[in-house]
């Protein structure tokens, strides 16, 4: 008996039977938390914000009634609410971007900076920055240019690989193709920014370097519209995936065989991550970890079943980037630190001490 | 129910299996057997609908399997696949219950299902284990609880197929004879089997069936009774054998000289 309980791996996740009956309050308490961190986000800060007066503009925004303080309406709404609101959004579209990419291609490591949308992004901001960086900085409805630059870049290289690894007559995605040429695309786009870094002047190689390590501080309601109706779109595809997500996991041709229709499922997941990261990183710059780590850490307290996984990567994702821009903007306020290098510094203790205490995980 | 007609499958320039053509019905169990890349997996992902066939028909319930619907066909059959490439750390209890991915047939009914499946296979006590810390052979009999899963019941879909790429590989004698019990069992519910089999004892008990390859051609074709002999054995695998029947049952002995 002593034998068999030693025996037994040592196992983090909740069992899958405890999962599915809490889950209404695992994920309820998930969204609480995420609130508390958004309220937390709006009281500090270079100007503290009591709570009391927090409350009171809540109160008063709930009954449509008009503002007395002007200083914490100004502050919390034309600065730290779309910022705040922006940091959700966009570590909910990684994660669950992140989890899904994992799933597709059975890899617990693999990241959508893989298929090259980090990479193509990346490239597609110094162009504008080193060549348009002067003349045009307004861009288009309060998204600036070079987030329209990252962005076309992220969708240029996420084509480029989809259709050297998809067989012409076919039609068949090979996942593994999909990854050699992902490292690929993503040298040859990493080599254009450095060329681009290597004629830049001093400002735009400041302006470059910080874009690389990712920054919300140009948060609009614009931006946090955009975002947020992505992550609808983007989070019912992929929810409504989860069997066969779960499925793939099995291996393709046994996906296949329970009856998924694996090259339909694949371009459509492909389609959301492309769209999800690509409009992540155009608006928040390169934001490191969060994408590979959360639904990591997810699935080790839960398990792998995507039916969970998504929706609580995305709000595990969405609080850890909440939480990582507050203490960015206010660890040395009034200066500001890349919110990318925050998300680093707090995801990868916490990864490692995880791994420490799985030793059965893969 | 099952048919294959005169079937060729090309790979290249080469064809990987030339002009075979079975019969299966319900009921049966059919073996396939031969050397090492006789093409008998090509054959198999044929009737799966993996690979296109260069010449012949396959015909599932009277109508060809390329008009079968995916996830329809999927409610009529399951393969057992030689490897398994989950890496993931789903419980016993999910992979088995990833066999009603193509069903709806409601929560409840599932678990029922799971729970049976699972104690045919005798894996009942791993339910809440990680598949990834499992042996061989368990994961083995995990992946067979899910593929049964996939086709448990008449109601749902009917006829049903069971197709199996090599089952007994990784087990000990005891689960080989356990999990051959099982197939039969689901032989005598009105499944057809299909397996892929090396164990030429295991054949020689339990398969009704046998057909053998070689280079993707038929050598033989019909039943284990009449046709399993120790000539065949040694045109296929160039191997030593004694076919002998004793009470009844029989049996292949190796004779090495």
């Amino acid at each position: 008996m002593q034998q068999r309980l030693l025996n037994l791996p040592v196992n983090l996740h909740i069992s899958p039977r405890s999962v599915q009956q809490y889950w209404p309050w695992l994920i309820g308490l998930a969204c609480a938390l995420l609130a508390i961190l958004i309220l937390l986000a709006l009281t500090v800060g270079a100007v503290a914000i009591e709570p009391a007066s927090l409350w009171q503009w809540l109160q008063a925004r709930i009954r449509g009634l008009a503002v007395q303080d002007s200083q914490t309406q100004l502050i919390v709404e034309s600065l730290r609410l779309p910022r705040a609101l922006l940091a959700a959004g966009v570590g909910a579209l990684l994660a669950i971007c992140g989890a899904a990419a994992q799933g597709l291609f059975r890899n617990p490591l693999a990241d959508p900076a893989l298929i090259g949308v980090s990479a193509g992004a990346a490239a597609g901001a110094s162009l504008v920055i080193v060549f348009l960086g002067n003349t045009l900085v307004a861009g288009w409805f309060g998204v600036s240019l070079i987030s329209l630059g990252a962005f076309a870049g992220a969708i240029v290289v996420v084509v480029a690989v989809y259709r050297l690894a998809t067989d012409r007559r076919g039609g068949a995605t090979s996942v593994a193709t999909m990854l050699l040429a992902g490292v690929a695309f993503s040298y040859l786009a990493g080599s254009l920014s450095n060329v681009l870094k290597f004629i830049s002047n001093n400002d735009q190689l400041r302006q470059l370097s910080l874009w690389h390590m990712g920054g919300l501080e140009a948060a609009n309601f614009t931006q946090v519209a955009l975002v947020a109706s992505v992550l609808a779109l983007v989070g019912v595809s992929l929810y409504r995936q989860h069997k066969a997500l779960n499925a793939l996991l099995l291996g393709e041709s046994e996906a296949r065989h329970l009856g998924i229709n694996v090259k339909r499922v694949k371009s459509r997941i492909i389609v959301c991550i492309a769209a999800g990261v690509g409009v992540a990183v155009a608006l928040s710059g390169v934001v490191a970890f969060i994408g590979l780590v959360v639904p990591h850490i997810v699935r080790m307290l839960l398990g792998p079943n995507h039916k969970y996984l998504l929706p609580m990567s995305a709000c595990v994702g969405a609080m850890l980037l909440v939480l990582a821009d507050t203490l960015a903007r206010t660890l040395i306020a009034p200066t500001e630190l890349p919110v990318g290098l925050m998300t680093a510094v707090l995801g990868a203790p916490v990864f490692i001490s995880l791994l420490r205490h799985r030793k059965d995980y893969q | 129910m099952l048919e294959l007609k005169n079937i060729s499958v090309k790979k290249g320039e080469a064809f990987i299996v030339s002009d075979v053509s079975l019969t299966l019905k319900a009921g049966e169990i059919l073996s396939i057997i031969g050397p090492n890349g006789a093409g008998k997996s090509t054959l198999i992902s044929a009737i799966l609908g993996d690979v296109s066939l260069a010449a012949g028909q396959i015909h599932f319930a009277r109508s060809p399997i390329q008009r079968w619907p995916l996830q329809t066909r999927a409610c009529h059959m399951a393969c057992l696949p030689q490897t398994s490439a989950l890496s993931f750390p789903f419980t016993v209890e999910e992979v088995v219950m990833l066999g009603r991915v193509p069903h709806s047939s409601g929560a409840k009914a599932d678990r029922i299902i799971v729970e049976q499946a699972m104690a045919l296979m005798d894996i009942g006590y791993l339910y809440g284990r990680p598949y990834t810390a499992l042996s061989g052979g368990e994961k083995q009999r995990t992946q067979l609880a899910r593929v049964m899963t996939q086709i448990w019941r008449t109601g749902d879909a009917d006829p049903r197929l069971l197709i199996l790429d090599e089952p007994t590989s990784s087990l000990d004698l005891g689960h080989k004879q356990q999990l051959m019990a099982a197939v039969k069992y689901f032989a005598e519910q009105g499944v057809a089997v299909l397996m892929i089999e090396h164990d030429l004892a295991m054949v020689a008990n339990y398969a009704h069936q046998l057909l053998a390859l070689q280079c993707g051609h038929t050598v033989a074709y019909g039943a284990v009774e009449s046709h399993l002999s120790a000539a065949l054995i040694k045109k296929l695998f160039d191997a030593d054998t004694q076919v002998i029947r004793h009470g009844g049952v029989l049996n292949v002995v190796n004779c090495e000289l």
